[in-house]
């Protein structure tokens, strides 16, 4: 413990008794854990990546494991994001309908919902139900492998597990994402019609057509692109919470709901700095 | 019996995790065709034997030569080539449990003999589960089958690549006397007809003595003993003789 610290207790044990000093000791022994095992995680992580990219990068590629990766993350996917951009789309349509009418600005309700599902919600909400079905099915499922002592199996049958069960997962999840963000896109703009036209009939050929008035290539790609950033992050993090797993089956259990809670928390923060770069770039 | 061109050879393995010293020094050495078992009481660090000899676990200090290649001062593409020459049965099988049996012994295979056609592997796979006994239940997936016969074919799994090692983690642990039996009889078996060397970690000492030519006793990380059964049963040291005794109960 640095010199401070030992001062600071002997100070506290002198006023408040022994049980103060003892709990300020304790709690600068929880920071100083907290502290190393974060730096720890994030080093073990890099680590992980370079080990990871140099398996996706070397031969003999998964191709057959990948298109079932592709399977499993993007068409299992599907229906669960077509319904969250459903209900993103109608819940949009329902709340700013009325701060627009409010305003005299009703006209610009479609193009509230596009603009507002492609730049943002469809891209986050996609990223964020994908890192909860995929990101707890990877991490529960290699956790599950870990422990069994597959992995360990698959590497004495001179297989490399970083190649055939990480880089597999994680290149579905970089190419599923934007596929899945089109999708639920597509749901959350019909859906968003739909419930507008429930309240005022509007034709769906109209609905569009002021919705994607003045519409940039700008504001659709990159939004889009974005989600594969997000795929990275969802796969990494889960294959890699997944493959440290220790611990029996209560680790699995860990490993399932830590690849989500870091996923979704990861790829929040990726959004922040991924929005300022694309609006950086594209302005 | 010992040869400079061993198979296995063991030297001076020292194994610790955080404090505590599971393997402390030790040598060992199994010649071409020879059978040797390990036995120890649990925790005497067997397994993690088995898993520093094909650098599942990393050594603290110490020397693994398989084929007469250093374990520890390979690449990672040279180790992949000595992992093929290993066969390795794990404790609880460690089948991949979202494939069906007969993908579980031609996972190895198709990803390392690209030259065979699809028809050949399965073939291969076939005849290899037909010889221990599980080819009426290629496509069951290893939750629908029992211990006994997930091990039945984790041997398979182990033989597909006709490696000239053979590592076996406690092949009768958790199974009932007759299954164990049998498993013993097959590795007997595989042991005349392949002339395979082995190195078989167990606690069960009527299976060691069924099919292996040589017995070492680990306590607290290191031999305390080794020599043939009819040799150990001579042996004075307590440990060694309360092990050998459960022969006879």
């Amino acid at each position: 413990m640095p010199r401070t610290n030992e001062s600071l207790v002997e100070l506290t044990d002198s006023i408040h008794g022994s049980t103060a000093g003892v709990s300020i000791r304790n709690s600068v022994a929880l920071t100083r854990n907290l502290v190393v095992s974060t730096f720890e995680w994030f080093g073990e992580l890099g680590l992980f990546c370079v080990r990871l990219l140099r398996a996706a990068l070397t031969p003999p590629y998964q191709v057959a494991e990948l298109l079932r990766q592709c399977d499993e993350i993007g068409s299992k996917s599907l229906p669960l994001v077509a319904l969250a951009g459903a209900a993103t789309g109608i819940v949009l349509s329902l709340q700013t309908r009325a701060s627009l009418i409010q305003f005299g600005a009703k006209s610009l309700l479609p193009s509230v919902i596009v603009f507002s599902i492609i730049k943002e919600s469809g891209p986050v909400i996609t990223a964020l139900v994908v890192s909860g079905r995929v990101g707890a099915g990877i991490g529960a499922e290699l956790g599950s492998m870990k422990v069994t002592e597959q992995i360990d199996a698959m590497e004495a049958s001179a297989v490399d597990p970083f190649q055939y069960l990480a880089a597999t997962r994680v290149l579905a999840c970089i190419l599923m994402l934007p596929l899945l963000t089109v999708a639920s896109n597509f749901s959350g703009i019909l859906m968003g019609w739909m419930a507008t036209t429930l309240a005022e009939p509007i034709s769906l050929r109209l609905f569009l057509l002021n919705g994607f008035k003045g519409a940039l290539f700008s504001d659709f790609v990159p939004p889009i692109l974005k989600t594969a950033v997000f795929g990275l992050i969802i796969g990494t993090v889960a294959c890699f919470q997944g493959m440290r797993t220790k611990g029996g089956t209560e680790g699995v259990g860990r490993s399932a709901t830590s690849s989500v809670v870091l996923a979704s928390l990861f790829v929040i923060l990726a959004d922040v700095i991924l929005v300022r770069l694309i609006l950086t770039i594209w302005g | 019996m010992e040869q400079a061109g061993d198979p296995i050879v063991i030297e001076q393995i020292h194994k610790s995790f955080a404090d505590q010293k599971v393997l402390n020094g030790i040598t060992l050495r199994v010649s071409a065709g020879e059978t040797v078992a390990v036995l120890g009481r649990s925790g005497t660090g067997k397994s993690v034997l088995l898993k520093l000899m094909i650098r599942l676990l990393p050594i603290d200090s110490g020397s693994v030569c398989i084929t007469g290649e250093e374990i520890n001062a390979l690449n990672e593409h040279e180790l992949y080539e000595i992992r093929k020459k290993v066969g390795f049965l794990f404790q609880q099988a460690a089948l991949y449990d979202s494939l069906t049996v007969r993908e579980n012994v031609s996972f190895p295979l198709a990803r390392h003999v690209k030259q065979m056609t699809a028809a050949e592997r399965d073939c291969q796979v076939r005849e290899l589960l037909a010889s221990v006994e599980m080819d009426r239940d290629l496509d069951k997936l290893p939750s629908q089958i029992s211990g006994g016969m997930q091990k039945r074919v984790g041997l398979a799994r182990a033989l597909v690549l006709n490696p000239e090692v053979l590592l076996f983690d406690e092949p009768t642990a958790g199974l009932d006397p007759i299954t164990a039996n049998e498993i013993s009889n097959l590795i007997l078996e595989l042991k005349k007809k392949r002339k395979m060397t082995a190195l078989v970690v167990t606690h069960d000492i009527r299976a060691a003595k069924l099919f292996a030519d040589r017995l070492v006793f680990l306590r607290e990380g290191t031999v305390i003993a080794e020599g043939t059964f009819a040799d150990l049963q001579k042996s004075r040291d307590q440990f060694v003789r309360r092990f050998l005794s459960e022969d006879d109960s």
